[in-house]
């Protein structure tokens, strides 16, 4: 394989930061879109290790299963935006601490 | 006739049922006449089969129905009649018939004349099972029916709390003495495999020999029972206390009939007691500790009734000490004249505490000679009786002991001496209430004298207590014989005169003030002796510091169920740990998203220090 020989380091590098980033928005955002907008990055962040190391192994095992996380992706983004437009409906707002009905 | 004995303990309980039943609606005028009635006629029954027995003196026994029946064990509602029996069924039902005359009048005015009769008439019934059963289960079926009667007529008033106090007291004193008295049954029928009186005594006598240790157990564990029964040394404290009850109450079941019935235990098993010689000088020791603890204690009271009342746990201490030296006669034989005269002076001090508006203290009372001159000839000849001065019933019997004991080989003049100081005391202490009560000069307006349902009973008493020393009780088949010779002249001489010089000695001190011990009681021995005396030796205080505090700070401390804490505090901890993860279900998904996080870190961070470590 000739081109970019990015080390595969590198790419895990950008891997944990992107999952951090993730997690650091489901963390500190209220909005509900926003936190399922982080749920994505993470779950691309996954992905991204997954791939960089099946390239590295040159194994297919890598690919395969970034096809899975994609159509988990889709899964989640079809029932997520469900749920937000009945949270919207229900609580006329998208702040999830606003819509915490629990009395703790 | 014989064959109606069973009539005679019914009638009362019958009497007893109904007026428990109807007491509501019955009118005054048929409450007195079923009570007093029912033991009147049980009094004329006994009085006809005494009759027919004192003909014909063959003991006989009459069993009505199997009350149970459990394996080899089937105790009958039975009946045993011999002269001992008739002795104390005279007793019962004579005494028994003044003093419920007596009481007609004394309760008159009192709003619970109906189940006064009820109680007083159950007591009766009670005491006659107690006296009549031929096996020891049905004795103690009446045993435990008197305690429950004496029980319910101490706290008769039981508005007062401190004389429910009193009957609690007494209820629970006896009840050690019977726990003991149980235990002896139990022992008695494991080892001889019945409880029929005379079946036992039987089968004892085959099985065991003279000093053998199991009768000796037996023996001690039956005078448990008596010695609480019959209020003697150390489970004599209820009896003073007892005296909360009406004062006909006092004399019926305090004074002539329930407390002697340890007496009578002792009696009919005496076969049993003949096998353990160790046993008869503890009971002779018990008595005579008992009656001089209690005369001394006599000798400093103030209140009327409690005088008598320790002069009953004294004369039973002469009882008991006939017993103990194997005067078997001579015990019962006191135990019926001290029944007249103690009935007599309770009743005679129950017509002046009814005529001077409830007042106890004799210090209070005084010149009462020529205002009630029947209660106090009665008094007179009661104390005469009680010192035992010559001629009168307690001369005789009192007489019969002290030579009895004196002819004891061994301890026998030492428990004579102990018995001469005792009737000394008796003199002194009963003569100091005569003269302070009636001589000297008046203190109280008195509402006359006694009516004729109180004066009646009074004198009959004094009659008997006059004449009882001369009758002749036929106990000659119930026990052995005692050896018919006399001591030395000089010893009944002396017998005779103590009582006197007793006399003569309270005559000097309380009446004319010509022996004068003020000196002697105002010195600081004087002063703590007469302390010590007064609170009847300090037992009762010895026996609060020693149980009764110890029990209630128990009782206060397992109030707040110690052992339960340990269980209590699981749960708290429990409880709290639930709080504080409660706390952190605050619903805000950003915080447990954090959580996880941190959670997620440390057990990363954990992971590879530990492979760090490893590697």
């Amino acid at each position: 394989m000739d081109g970019l020989n990015i080390p595969l380091n590198h790419i895990l590098l950008v891997s944990t930061l992107l999952f951090s980033i993730g997690m650091l928005g489901l963390m500190i955002r209220r909005n509900i879109i926003f936190i399922l907008m982080s749920l994505e990055v993470m779950l691309n962040a996954a992905a991204l290790a997954f791939v960089a190391a099946g390239a590295h192994w040159g194994q297919p095992d890598g690919q395969v299963i970034f096809l899975l996380i994609l159509s988990v992706a889709a899964a989640e983004v079809a029932v997520g935006l469900g749920l937000v437009l009945q949270v919207q409906r229900r609580f006329k707002t998208l702040d999830m601490d606003d819509a915490n009905r629990m009395r703790g | 006739m014989a064959e109606m004995i069973w009539l005679v303990p019914l009638l009362p309980l019958l009497s007893s049922v109904l007026l428990m039943l109807g007491s509501a609606s019955f009118p005054r005028l048929l409450i007195a006449v079923l009570g007093v009635g029912s033991v009147a006629s049980a009094a004329l029954l006994t009085m006809s089969i005494g009759m027919d027995f004192l003909a014909d003196p063959q003991p006989f026994q009459m069993t009505l129905w199997t009350w149970m029946q459990v394996g080899n064990f089937s105790p009958g509602i039975a009946f045993y009649f011999d002269g001992l029996t008739l002795v104390m069924m005279s007793v019962i039902t004579g005494v028994g018939f003044l003093i419920h005359l007596f009481s007609t009048e004394f309760m008159e005015q009192d709003s619970s004349y109906a189940r006064y009769f009820a109680y007083l008439n159950m007591f009766v019934a009670a005491m006659l099972v107690l006296v009549m059963a031929d096996n020891l289960l049905l004795l103690y079926l009446g045993w435990e029916g008197v305690g429950v009667c004496s029980y319910l007529l101490v706290g008769f008033w039981y508005q007062n709390s401190a004389n429910g106090q009193a009957a609690r007291k007494a209820f629970v004193v006896t009840r050690i003495g019977d726990t003991a008295m149980a235990l002896g049954l139990f022992l008695l029928f494991t080892e001889l495999g019945t409880l029929n009186i005379q079946g036992l005594v039987g089968a004892a006598n085959q099985q065991w020999q003279v000093g053998d240790t199991l009768p000796l157990i037996a023996c001690l564990l039956l005078l448990g029972g008596a010695v609480g029964k019959s209020a003697q040394l150390p489970l004599h404290t209820w009896l003073p206390d007892a005296m909360a009850g009406p004062t006909p109450v006092s004399a019926l079941i305090h004074a002539a009939t329930m407390v002697t019935a340890g007496v009578y235990l002792i009696a009919r098993t005496h076969g049993l007691f003949l096998l353990a010689p160790t046993a008869m000088m503890v009971v002779a020791v018990i008595g005579l500790a008992t009656s001089l603890m209690a005369a001394f204690t006599a000798l400093m009271q103030s209140d009327i009734k409690r005088i008598l009342a320790y002069s009953t746990i004294s004369q039973i201490g002469y009882m008991f000490l006939a017993l103990g030296v194997g005067a078997w006669a001579a015990g019962i034989f006191h135990l019926m004249t001290h029944a007249f005269f103690k009935a007599l002076l309770f009743l005679g001090s129950g017509a002046i505490i009814h005529y001077l508006h409830h007042e106890h203290n004799i210090f209070k009372m005084g010149g009462l000679r020529s205002k009630m001159p029947v209660t106090f000839w009665s008094f007179m000849i009661g104390s005469a009786a009680l010192a035992a001065l010559p001629m009168t019933s307690g001369f005789f019997s009192k007489d019969q002991i002290l030579l009895q004991a004196y002819q004891l080989p061994g301890a026998g003049p030492w428990l004579w001496l102990g018995g001469l100081l005792g009737a000394l005391l008796t003199a002194v202490y009963s003569f100091r209430l005569v003269f302070v009560v009636f001589f000297g000069e008046a203190k109280t307006q008195t509402e006359g004298d006694t009516g004729w349902r109180m004066a009646v009973p009074l004198v009959v008493l004094c009659t008997l207590s006059l004449i009882g020393g001369y009758f002749v009780i036929p106990l000659d088949q119930v026990f052995p014989a005692s050896s018919g010779d006399h001591p030395a002249h000089w010893v009944e001489y002396v017998s005779i005169s103590v009582p006197l010089v007793g006399v003569l000695l309270a005559y000097l001190i309380f009446h004319s003030g010509q022996l004068n011990v003020d000196r002697l009681v105002n010195s600081s021995i004087g002063q703590s002796l007469r302390q010590f005396w007064h609170s009847g030796w300090g037992i009762d205080w010895l026996y609060d510091v020693l149980l009764v505090r110890p029990y209630y700070q128990l009782s206060r401390l397992m109030k707040g169920e110690p052992v339960d804490a340990f269980y209590s505090l699981v749960v708290a901890l429990n409880q709290t740990f639930n709080h504080w993860l409660a706390e952190s279900q605050t619903g805000r998904m950003r915080w447990y998203v954090a959580s996880m996080v941190a959670g997620l870190i440390l057990l990363l961070t954990m992971a590879l220090q530990i492979s760090l470590e490893a590697g």
